[in-house]
């Protein structure tokens, strides 16, 4: 595996933590591709804070930069980073010990007795 | 920060082994512990599902099945899309301990990546739906 698989998934975590760049990230990803302007006009943030995180957003590999219409830059979304990064959630959120622990107790009763798990 | 690729715990069970065997690979058994309802054909790729009564389902694939020691399958990561086609590996391993069981549950994979993933996190210039747009609109115009 390589190393920056780790970079990558850092980049999406600490965009993450910040509340306006997961209210950017949720609205592109709710709505498609959109330029600061649009942004600006949905969320409850100023049309210079938004560029500022898309420009962090962009330089970080989440969203990139395309031509839209009246020679407006467009930022879209790049779900691949995200994919990585769920992928270390989904370890996290990967539940055994609730399981195993079942497992026991089912055995336990089942036979009669007392299960002598340790 | 280490990405975690593989999900490791061992228990003791006072059954011997062929009690806990036979909880892993029935129906009734997984019905009784895992899932709430399950179905099973024990065979290496012979399919398994398990259904919760909050309407989640698991679909697995049976891969290992050496009576009473090893028993794995794949399944769909959990938490990634239905149609994500990464899935892991879980295998149960049972050793006999004292008059019980000792079971090490090993699920692996978690930090698995198809080749185009990789070439999809690191490469600027992605298509995504703008692409498949521009396709089902050619083929919209060419019908």
């Amino acid at each position: 595996m390589p190393p920056d698989i780790e970079a990558i998934a850092e980049h999406v975590f600490t965009a993450l933590a910040d509340p306006t760049r997961r209210a950017i990230l949720a609205a592109l990803a709710a709505a498609g591709p959109a330029t600061a302007t649009d942004l600006a006009g949905r969320l409850p943030i100023t049309r210079q804070a938004i560029a500022k995180h898309l420009a962090l957003l962009a330089e970080a590999g989440l969203v990139t930069a395309e031509p839209g219409e009246r020679r407006r830059v467009r930022y879209r979304l790049r779900s691949a980073p995200m994919q990585v990064a769920q992928q270390f959630l989904a370890a996290l959120a990967r539940d055994w010990d609730g399981p195993l622990s079942a497992l026991q107790d089912h055995l336990g009763q089942s036979a009669g007795g007392p299960s002598t798990a340790a | 920060m280490p990405f975690p690729d593989r999900i490791e715990r061992t228990v003791q069970i006072g059954r011997p082994p062929d009690q806990v065997w036979a909880a892993l690979t029935t129906a009734e058994g997984l019905a009784a512990w895992f899932g709430n309802e399950a179905t099973i054909e024990l065979r290496p790729g012979g399919s398994a599902r398990m259904r919760w009564t909050g309407g989640e389902t698991a679909e697995m694939r049976v891969e290992r099945v050496e009576e009473p020691r090893v028993f794995g399958f794949t399944w769909h990561i959990f938490g990634l899309p239905e149609d994500d086609p990464r899935r892991t590996y879980v295998e149960f391993t049972l050793e006999p301990s004292g008059s019980g069981t000792r079971l090490t549950v090993v699920e692996s994979g978690f930090a698995q990546l198809p080749e185009d993933a990789y070439r999809k996190a690191y490469d600027g210039n992605t298509q995504g739906w703008a692409s498949e747009l521009g396709e089902l609109v050619a083929y919209l115009d060419a019908a």
